[in-house]
């Protein structure tokens, strides 16, 4: 089996997707000919055709509010959103529309839909490029928000997110999109869309990250190994609905957590599992719980945006004072 | 009763001169005058060997991602020309000639593409718009400076050039509307080249043209050949005489072609047959110019070469400027956030500076 990117991942579940259920269609801008800026649907315009495979205007309401229309005829749109921060637009069709199909019908109509857009920084891309805005989504009821941070999670929860009867805003990092490779099966499983994945495990403290910021914590988590410390590494793979389960009962066992995230720190979802700890982890917390994340700033422009990402050096910083806590 | 016609309209097409350089047509008086056509000529030029030094940065590493505006120049260059210092040009990102002309230095638009904010803080043309990334939302900022000129009644007029990808959004049909119903001093102008990364124009619009996207907003549109840096400058000229008048908005649309690949990240190859590229090397702009000029006796070798050799010493010194300008300090990234910054956000800049504090003081430049 041969080792694969992320975005090979991805375009290998779209066109698993594809093949397998005729009511799947792609839409979005440059997916065709140009097979997606970042290549995730490379091929696909040759193999599937011109009716399924659909290079849209350059309109992201309206790519979201089509893909509404679409779903609730029966059809499985995944529309792709170029990068995050253009996604914005279409937030007015996921919470008042998508997110709610459902309720307001009391289930007569639905939204099965996929919305896939590149997020987060680290690749030095231009300004508006690298954002991330996953905790807004999160805070719609009624959407799914999922960022896998390997090839095979992309996979699977990509295929996940397709099946799903409601609407799935699917982040991908794009600064994972190829840095490293791993087998795919091209099985058809689908991974979970409601669990946590612990990564690595350790006693001492449990890490918590997602998306881009995974691979820092797994870094962050290596260093620590060298001084003796054993750091338990979650990736919130799904961050709605959240499996609080899986991060409570690791820090049930550390009793130290680092939350790590891209997002700007006030009002990130790291906020949100701090509060879940607090709600039902208070008595196994040893130590403050510490958040890593981007400033309250705007994300700068590549220069200085290394400055701004969390990087393993600064969650060793954060998991020492977490540590040194008595 | 039979239906009756209760509205017509047509969408004129503006030419000056023709891909050979010879006047297709009346000249409008401007162009009679040698020394303010070697002034457009220059600047296409100037544009030009930014957009290459520019590519050639990116190529090595030195530059981010970058749009060229290899063969649009006319229409950055002729829009600029048309306008006055105190009008507010809002670009999107394939506009350098007309940023350049308002007094934007090379080594700003390095800097700003070289991926730092700086780049943005026009010392010239302070109350232009930066560079617009997503797509079209600057249209409805011009209508909104034109309010605020038509308010204070002032002479002035808005300038939004964006693709004719952005004239499928919704944002661009918003902004037409509103500056139609309340006759705001501002021109719409579509660089329509062709192309949005790999859409072409006819999968962007059943129009027939785009320049009639006016029509629905009830303010004029007209087409021009966007190649032609003469009749681009005639036609905004008109535009803004109308609008400083206070008859309202207009659209022009300025028909060009993407010769470059859509930014450097970008193999346009993967769409789009290097035929149609090369039919439109003739049409190219600066071709025309040269060619109308030299007809008329006003343009030589010498003086070509001489041009050259300028603006390609401006052009590297701005770059070997660019290259020389150390990053912001560190905590510059909280600077600007808020006019004065939070108490809350001061603990998270000692954070930054605790992490980096080998970086180097502000630059200047
Ligand atoms: C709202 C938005 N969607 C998508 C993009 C990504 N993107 C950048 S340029 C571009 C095509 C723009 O086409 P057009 O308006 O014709 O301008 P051109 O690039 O041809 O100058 C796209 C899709 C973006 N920058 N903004
Ligand atoms: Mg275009």
């Amino acid at each position: 089996m041969a080792e694969i990117t992320l975005v090979q991942a991805v375009n290998l579940a779209l066109a698993r997707a594809l093949a397998e259920d005729e009511r799947v269609l792609v839409l979005g801008e440059d997916v065709g000919a140009d097979g997606g800026v970042f290549r995730a649907t490379d091929g696909l315009l040759a193999r599937f055709g011109e009716a399924r495979i659909v290079d849209t205007p350059l309109a992201e309401a309206a790519i979201a509010g089509l893909s509404v229309g679409l779903a609730a005829q029966g059809f499985r749109p995944v529309a792709e959103i170029q990068f995050t921060g253009f996604i914005y637009p279409v937030i007015d069709q996921l919470v008042n529309h998508a997110s709610r199909l459902r309720t307001r019908t009391r289930g007569r109509l639905s939204c099965p839909l996929v919305l896939r857009a590149p997020c987060g920084g680290g690749v030095r891309a231009p300004e508006h490029h690298s954002e991330s805005p996953e905790a807004m989504f999160a805070h719609v009821p009624g959407l799914r928000v999922v960022i896998p941070s390997s090839p095979r999670r992309a996979y699977g929860m990509l295929l996940a997110a397709i099946r799903d009867p409601d609407p799935v805003v699917f982040l991908e990092p794009t600064r994972l999109y190829r840095t490293l490779r791993e087998e795919v099966a091209d099985d058809g499983a689908a991974a979970p869309l409601d669990r946590c994945f612990v990564l690595r495990e350790g006693r001492d403290l449990t890490l918590v990250a997602w998306g881009g910021a995974v691979r820092d914590a797994l870094a962050a988590a290596e260093a620590l190994a060298k001084g003796g410390v054993g750091a338990e590494v979650i990736d919130v793979a799904t961050l709605k609905p959240l499996d609080a389960d899986t991060i409570l009962a690791s820090v049930g066992r550390t009793g130290r957590c680092v939350i790590v995230h891209e997002a700007p720190l006030t009002g990130g979802f790291g906020g949100e599992i701090a509060a879940r700890l607090a709600e039902r982890g208070l008595l196994s917390l040893l130590a403050p719980v510490e958040r890593v994340a981007g400033y309250d700033t705007v994300m700068p422009l590549p220069r200085l945006e290394h400055l701004y990402l969390p990087n393993p050096a600064r969650i060793v910083a954060a998991a020492r004072r977490a540590l040194a806590y008595a | 009763m039979a239906q009756q016609t209760i509205a017509r309209f047509e969408i004129g097409y503006r030419r000056c001169l023709g891909p050979d350089g010879a006047a297709a047509g009346g000249l409008p008086d401007f162009a009679r005058d040698a020394a303010t056509l070697i002034a457009l000529y220059r600047a296409m030029v100037r544009c030009r060997a930014f957009d290459a030094k520019a590519v050639a940065l990116q190529r090595t590493g030195r530059l981010g991602t970058f749009a060229s505006s290899l063969g649009q120049e006319a229409v950055a260059v002729g829009v600029a020309a048309a306008m006055l210092p105190q009008d507010v040009l809002l670009p999107s990102f394939r506009e350098h000639g007309a940023q350049l002309w308002r007094g934007v230095t090379p080594l700003e638009l390095f800097l700003y593409w070289g991926g730092d904010e700086r780049g943005s803080d026009f010392a010239a043309a302070r109350q232009d718009f930066p560079v617009c990334v997503p797509v079209g939302s600057h249209a409805p900022h011009a209508a909104g400076v034109a309010l605020a000129f038509k308010l204070r009644r002032e002479q002035r007029v808005a300038v939004a050039i964006f693709g004719d990808g952005a004239t499928s959004k919704g944002d661009v049909a918003e902004a037409l509307n509103i500056a139609g119903v309340w006759q705001l001093p501002v021109v719409f102008v579509v660089a329509n080249n062709q192309w949005a990364i790999s859409v072409p124009r006819r999968r962007q619009s059943a129009a027939e043209t785009l320049a009639q996207k006016a029509v629905a907003a009830g303010i004029p549109g007209e087409q021009v050949d966007g190649n032609d840096v003469v009749a681009v400058r005639e036609a905004a000229e008109a535009a803004l005489a109308r609008a400083r008048s206070g008859a309202g908005p207009s659209v022009i649309e300025a028909v060009t072609y993407r010769l470059s690949d859509h930014t450097t990240a970008d193999d346009a190859s993967r769409y789009r047959d290097d035929a149609e590229v090369s039919r439109h090397w003739p049409e190219e702009p600066l071709l025309r110019l040269r060619a109308h000029l030299a007809a008329a006796g006003r343009w030589a070798k010498a003086d070509e070469e001489r041009l050259l050799a300028e603006v390609a010493a401006e052009i590297d010194a701005a770059a070997a400027a660019y290259l020389a300008t150390p990053p912001q300090a560190a905590a510059s990234i909280f600077e600007h956030t808020f006019a004065t910054l939070p108490a809350e956000l001061e603990a998270q800049r000692a954070a930054v500076l605790a992490e980096a504090p080998a970086t180097p003081a502000v630059a200047a430049g």
